[in-house]
């Protein structure tokens, strides 16, 4: 029982992981309608550019938060400069456009900080020990990621509820006409949209390489995979179900690897432990084929 | 189809199936290899074509069913002695024979691969427009792995080396001189997978220029434009959207198995996610529904990447760009920067250009 | 595709004006024209200065748009409705949210409800008082009676005339509904066909042997 309370924390801590890159596509996805198929990757030059702000002698901390300014100014401007143009393009066209930036930002961060191992100094965002309650083991990191992920999600929560600006953001994603004639510039909501979910990829970036170093180009792969399958069983308009998707995820395929050993003992046929990958993509599948506007998700109607 | 345009047409055909055969004799063998891997692009992009510029469905999976037709072929060509050899065995209930020549691998490869992606149409059917590509995305980042795990059938990480496999089922391959009996000309190994490949290819735009002629193109196109008038007119939707995934799939698996011939050799890493991309950016830089327009589609994803560093190498770009060019990641970044230009400035791909200047071989809705 | 053909009209400080005429004529393309919303050749000038081309800046400069259809935020609160409406505005919202629940006191006690679940009626309130929470100095009105009750129509267009003649808030109304149109404007415009058929005093039009037998129906 132990045992499992361990797992659940430690797969809750990558299911944060999950759903903070989940939110970022969602957030875009409401209001451009647009998958970004780039978000992995500007996640992990996100996190690249905290660690180079460390190197320079920046306090972790304060390169958490300069991270998240450059990023969201990132985001807006991605959006102004490079998905504007094709607005009114071919929904393929746009893929294409994301695709390219996914490459953009893949290279630049190979040529920008090719070659050696890089990972972040100990004990950075979070220690590393462990502590113990009633017999179950935690490490304060996961605790760590858990409670900045839920701050975070909160905190946005509360800004798109209650400020002016998150209501606008509300409006020109759902409805940009009417927007337009209350007096919102409808575009720079959508890049300000952009700016949010670049942030929320950059933390997710950041806490990718501190749960799973080292700091690698390829290490957001994975979690772009695990973030679609989030958003898809959240249903890919719902921010809070992006994020409970995520957690969900996270706890469901940290057991399946934990209890992999034990299947196959029961006589199931493959090693999951290795195919993570392959059961989310089976997993992305099934929620689709059954429900597909997801757990949170509002069902479209499709009359053929 | 009006006689003259009839005239003009099937000029162009004769005049680009001449110039791909008299190609190879002002090539050098380098380039004649390079362009042998343009023709397997162009097999891939003509399958892919038809799934997606046909009938709508964004598919990013599309080099997972290559590597599926690369394993086929492969596993075929050694046969179980040959995997034997190589302390590997294929599972008893396999049809795998003693090793069967490269060429036949083809069509089999071809059909599995097309059984797969039928298999793959099936729940496609449920899924449009961007849910589909996000499906066929983790499919092809899923591929490599899974393709990891039966290391004993599949190799693992290290793959199927053909090279230990014996003359007569390995053409040209080891002694660099394959005998043409109906000209009574030798050729090297590159020049014949160059006209390999080609063959195929031709035959292969053959096959899609005539299906989408014929009924199953207009159910195909009804398919993308309207889903509603293809029901109500009588079109199977289910039927004929796993049939592009299928016909699709074929098309990539012949282009796995080529590319397994040509390469003597096939691992998990032969068929990244960025193939299936690559493949997706083709169709698009031909422009939807342009079967013309695959042949830039081809020589574009192939050389965009290459062409930047061959580049580099020769010292034809200024200074400052130079060093940048060969440095690991940069060629990626200017391939980004090159798609993104290209989708500003030609959003519907080379097709809308190209039908201002000539015409697609197949009428265009 | 072209909607209008040349057409030139005016709306004086605290006129009434309205513009009538079948469908397809152009009447919503010249409401969308004023506030920005397509494009236009020519010129819109308010208070003697040219207006942009952006419906943003437009909305910013005191035009308010009540859009065909009402362009209601649905998924939004009755609130948050009229908090958007005041969108360019930098204080006195609150002064202005209790004016408008002066109007519409119905919606002081049900602004927690979200707007898509208003009745027609009620949503075209809404998104009236959402223009007016802009304190506009022009208002423009696309189609406010369609789909609507006699009598709802008559409350809207009273509340209108009555912000006219005590704010003079300036109006340009579009309707289909000629009568109840005539009845409250000072001066109205028929368009045909993307052009102005005929303009004068309401109550002119109101008595023009044409207009009764097309659009009066007597």
């Amino acid at each position: 029982m132990a045992e499992l309370l361990q797992q659940v924390v430690i797969g809750l801590a990558s299911g944060s992981i999950y759903g903070l890159l989940a939110l970022a596509l969602v957030l875009i996805h409401r209001a451009t309608g647009v998958i970004n198929f780039a978000q992995g990757e500007m996640a992990m030059f996100s996190a690249y550019i905290a660690w180079q702000l460390v190197q320079w002698g920046i306090p972790y901390w304060l390169a958490f938060a300069g991270t998240l300014v450059v990023s969201f100014a990132g985001g807006v401007a991605i959006q102004r400069v490079v998905i504007r143009p094709v607005e009114s393009a071919p929904v393929l066209t746009v893929v294409i456009v994301t695709l390219g930036l996914l490459l953009i930002f893949n290279g630049l961060a190979t040529w920008l900080w090719s070659g050696e191992v890089r990972t972040f100094p100990a004990n950075r965002p979070f220690p590393t020990r462990t502590f113990e309650i009633g017999g179950v083991v935690i490490n304060v990191q996961d605790i760590g990621i858990i409670l900045v992920t839920l701050g975070l999600v909160g905190a946005l929560w509360a800004f798109f509820q209650f400020t002016k600006a998150g209501l606008a953001l509300r409006a020109a994603a759902l409805y940009p006409d009417s927007s337009r004639l209350v007096g919102i510039r409808v575009g720079w909501m959508l890049a300000v949209g952009w700016g949010l979910a670049a942030a929320l990829g950059a933390v997710s970036g950041m806490f990718t390489a501190a749960a799973f170093p080292p700091l690698e180009p390829t290490m957001m792969q994975a979690v772009l995979i695990y973030a679609f399958a989030a958003a898809v069983l959240g249903g890919i308009d719902s921010p809070g179900g992006a994020v409970v998707g995520g957690l969900a995820l996270g706890v469901f395929l940290n057991l399946v690897g934990t209890y992999a050993d034990d299947l196959q003992d029961l006589g199931f046929p493959i090693d999951l432990e290795g195919l993570r990958l392959p059961v989310a993509f089976v997993f992305i599948l099934a929620v689709l084929l059954v429900r597909p506007q997801g757990l949170f998700g509002r069902a479209a109607v499709r009359r053929v | 189809m009006r006689h003259g345009w009839l005239g003009l047409r099937i000029a162009g055909v004769v005049a680009f199936v001449v110039l791909i055969a008299i190609l190879p004799n002002f090539l050098s063998d380098f380039r004649a290899s390079e362009f042998a891997r343009v023709g397997i692009f162009f097999i891939a992009l003509t399958g892919l074509q038809i799934l997606t510029g046909y009938t709508g469905q964004i598919s990013l999976g599309n080099g997972a069913f290559m590597a599926i037709g690369g394993y086929v072929s492969a596993i075929l060509i050694l046969g179980r002695p040959g995997l034997e050899a190589s302390q590997l065995e294929a599972p008893s209930w396999l049809p795998v024979g003693d090793g069967m020549k490269d060429i036949w691998t083809i069509p089999i490869a071809a059909l599995v691969a097309g059984v797969f992606g039928f298999f793959v149409g099936l729940p496609a059917l449920r899924l449009r427009g961007l849910y589909l590509a996000l499906v066929t995305f983790a499919l092809a980042v899923s591929i490599p792995l899974i393709l990891r795990e039966p290391e004993t059938l599949t190799g693992g990480t290290n793959g199927l080396n053909l090279f230990g496999t014996t003359e007569d089922r390995l053409t040209g391959a080891i002694d660099n001189s394959v005998h043409i009996p109906v000209l009574d000309k030798d050729l090297t190994f590159n020049d014949w997978t160059y006209y390999l490949a080609w063959s195929i290819g031709l035959l292969g735009l053959a096959v899609a220029w005539a299906l989408l002629r014929g009924r199953p193109g207009r159910a195909f196109r009804a398919v993308r434009d309207s889903e509603v008038a293809a029901t109500s007119s009588g079109v199977s939707l289910a039927s004929y959207k796993t049939l592009a995934f299928a016909i699709s799939a074929a098309y990539a698996g012949a282009a796995g198995a080529l590319l397994t011939i040509v390469s003597t050799i096939v691992t998990p890493g032969s068929f990244p996610v960025f193939l299936s991309i690559q493949l997706l950016i083709g169709v698009v830089i031909a422009g939807l529904g342009s079967l013309v327009g695959l042949f830039l589609g081809a020589l574009f994803i192939y050389y965009l990447p290459v062409g930047i560093q061959e580049l580099a190498e020769v010292g034809s770009l200024p200074d400052g760009l130079q060093d940048a060019a060969k440095s690991p990641g940069m060629p990626s970044v200017i391939y980004g920067v090159v798609l993104i230009l290209v989708m500003f400035v030609l959003p519907r791909g080379a097709a809308s250009f190209l039908s201002k200047v000539s015409f697609p071989l197949t009428k265009r809705l | 595709m072209q909607a209008l053909h040349g057409i030139s009209l005016s709306v004086d400080d605290g006129e009434m004006v309205a513009v009538l005429g079948p469908n397809g004529a152009g009447k919503t393309t010249t409401l969308r024209a004023v506030s920005g919303t397509v494009w236009r050749r020519g010129e819109v000038l308010f208070d003697g200065k040219r207006l942009p081309r952006s419906a943003e800046r437009t909305a910013k400069l005191g035009i308010g748009h009540v859009p065909e259809g009402r362009g209601t935020f649905s998924e939004l609160t009755v609130l948050e409705n009229l908090r958007l409406g005041a969108y360019t505005r930098r204080n006195g919202v609150g002064d202005d949210l209790d004016r408008v629940f002066g109007f519409f006191p119905w919606m002081r006690d049900r602004r927690d409800q979200s707007a898509g679940t208003l009745s027609g009626g009620e949503q075209q309130m809404l998104a009236l008082a959402r223009a007016l929470m802009g304190r506009p100095r022009l208002l423009l009105m696309d189609e406010p009676s369609l789909g609507l009750a006699p009598l709802i129509v008559r409350e809207i267009f009273a509340i209108v005339r009555r912000l006219n003649e005590e704010e003079k808030l300036s109006v340009l109304v579009v309707e289909q509904n000629a009568a109840v149109a005539l009845e409250s404007s000072n001066r109205a415009y028929l368009l045909e066909a993307g052009q102005v058929a005929l303009e004068g005093p309401s109550e002119e039009l109101a008595r023009n042997e044409d207009v009764r037998r097309s659009y009066l129906g007597y």
